[in-house]
């Protein structure tokens, strides 16, 4: 599914922001992502959902390199990811219904097709009754919703999300991680960053990545850790 | 397309407002501008080329013999010579009555019977208008001709003294024509520049499209149609700005009918090309919009 094997990003003349990632992301699993403040995690997921190229090394995603992927070929594999940003991104001049239903009509699915699956993404994250309403007039823990709900509506292969439950009640990320559970037993690969140590262990047979300065670790030992090394 | 179809719900993805501010109005002027210069060339042009055209192969013989029945009996015999050469296409003895007409203006006798006017020995004029363009043969053949028929006649070819205000109109048409490229190429660079601020306003949007899967193409629409429709609308205000100004100064043309003046006009051609402008001014807008959001994309992963 994900290959990484001794990639290196640098922004500018800088020093590497990550140096000499290597793992592989099996289809269908789940991973846990930590790591301090500043150690690369969100480095890392741009690379994964495309939003960055590699300054060396050699990243492969669904079987193909895209470090040398031409420019024009990226919309299709970004179609097959979906992304929770952690400060959200919804587009504040459209409405919840249409933000979610965002990913689909960009893949040319017709309003009478999409129409379904997101009124019912709509009612699963509580927010049937704030369709029409936009992002700037919902709280946080509503626009953080309206977010995952707009990742996962087009079922991605790969789901990628940089803190998905950092603004909403426990209850709400209990069920937000089960949506995530639920696509991942469905086939989705599961990437999650996260500083909530709890919510790792809610989930079984999760995996976990460590990044600290900007390279994998496992200090302790005590960390599962099975993204294969190359 | 100039304007390129996106689907309603996708036209939602920008604001309702106006993309570029100001742009409508800036194009609007400049496209009021582009038509104005854009007449005046045309007229001038045309002008310019009525004006060669008259004069081109057209010459006056004056013949100032002192002595009237002489001078008389001369430009007749001249004008009749003349009639019968191949090379002349017409000959027309200019009447007394007409010479007296025109100098009365200036003697303050409109009908020409200024006693002082009266009094002034006229020459005998003789318009001729030459055949084919051998202009230089057929001086040389008329020469020979008046030498004959009227000895010490002058040959004033038009050309000598309305040539050069035909090519000084020629010039102020090349000039507007000038100002039209120019103001063509502003309109571009207004485009140009609300591409670019469009992108930057909005960029934060872009990269989210990028990020679920938009291609150039599809976010291109988006822009290029909005560009090309607020383009539009400020092209549409220029040309009824322009038209209406052009038709105010038509009918206020229409009553000039008086030497050059009455040379300048449009002609079927010219408005021809006044419709097409908007209509390419439009084209223009949209190509310069596309071409410039893909460049601008292309720089963005």
């Amino acid at each position: 599914m994900v290959e990484f094997s001794g990639v290196g990003l640098r922004y500018g003349p800088d020093a590497e922001i990550l140096s000499d990632i290597s793992f592989n992301l099996q289809p269908g699993s789940f991973y846990f992502l930590t790591g301090a403040s500043g150690a690369g995690k969100t480095s890392l997921l741009k690379l994964l959902y495309l939003a960055q190229r590699p300054s060396r090394g050699i990243v492969r995603l669904f079987g193909e390199d895209l470090v040398s992927m031409p420019r024009h070929r990226l919309p299709g594999f970004r179609r097959r990811i979906g992304v929770v940003f952690q400060d959200f991104r919804l587009i504040p001049h459209l409405s919840a219904r249409d933000n979610i239903a965002l990913p689909l009509r960009i893949a040319g699915v017709s309003e009478e097709d999409l129409s379904g699956p997101v009124g019912e993404m709509l009612s699963w994250i509580g927010l049937a009754e704030r369709a029409e309403a936009f992002p700037p007039t919902l709280s946080g823990g509503e626009q953080q919703r309206v977010a995952i709900a707009r990742a996962v509506i087009a079922r991605p292969q790969l789901l990628v999300a940089d803190e998905p439950t950092g603004n909403v009640d426990p209850e709400m990320a209990t069920r937000l991680l089960g949506l995530f559970e639920a696509l991942n037993r469905l086939g989705t690969t599961v990437v999650v960053a996260t500083h909530d140590i709890h919510l790792i262990s809610r989930i079984e047979n999760a995996q976990m990545m460590r990044l600290e300065k900007g390279r994998l670790s496992d200090p302790t030992g005590a960390l599962r850790y099975p993204p294969n090394r190359s | 397309m100039i304007i390129p179809r996106v689907p309603v719900q996708h036209r939602r993805l920008l604001p309702d407002r106006r993309l570029s501010g100001p742009t409508p109005w800036v194009i609007a002027i400049l496209m009021l501008l582009t038509l104005l210069a854009a007449a005046a060339g045309v007229g001038l042009a045309r002008s310019a080329n009525a004006i060669g055209d008259a004069i081109a192969g057209r010459v006056t013989v004056q013949i100032v013999t002192a002595n009237p029945v002489t001078r008389a009996e001369q430009a007749v015999a001249l004008r009749r010579a003349a009639a019968a050469q191949p090379f002349v296409r017409s000959a027309r003895a200019v009447e007394q009555e007409e010479l007296k007409a025109t100098l009365g203006q200036w003697f303050g006798g409109a009908e020409g019977d200024d006693p002082v006017l009266q009094s002034l020995p006229l020459p005998a004029l003789i318009d001729i208008d030459f055949v084919g363009e051998d202009r230089a043969r057929h001086m040389g053949q008329l020469r020979a001709l008046v030498a004959l028929e009227a000895p010490g006649a002058r040959i004033i070819p038009h050309a000598e003294w309305l040539g050069p205000v035909a090519r000084l109109i020629r010039s102020l048409a090349w000039v507007a024509g000038g100002l039209v490229v120019l103001m063509t190429l502003a309109s571009a660079a207004v485009v140009i520049m609300t591409a670019r601020a469009a992108l930057g306003t909005h960029y934060a949007t872009i990269e989210m499209l990028h990020m679920i899967g938009a291609t150039d193409q599809q976010i291109t629409r988006l822009f290029q149609r909005r560009i090309a429709i607020d383009t539009a609308y400020g092209i549409a205000l220029g040309t009824v700005v322009a038209a209406l100004i052009l038709l105010l100064i038509g009918w206020q043309w229409s009553g000039v009918t008086s030497g050059l003046a009455a040379t300048a006009s449009l002609g079927p051609a010219g408005w021809t090309l006044l419709l097409a402008l908007p209509l390419l001014a439009i084209a223009l807008a949209a190509l310069t919009a596309r071409l410039t959001l893909l460049a601008a994309l292309q720089k963005i992963l």
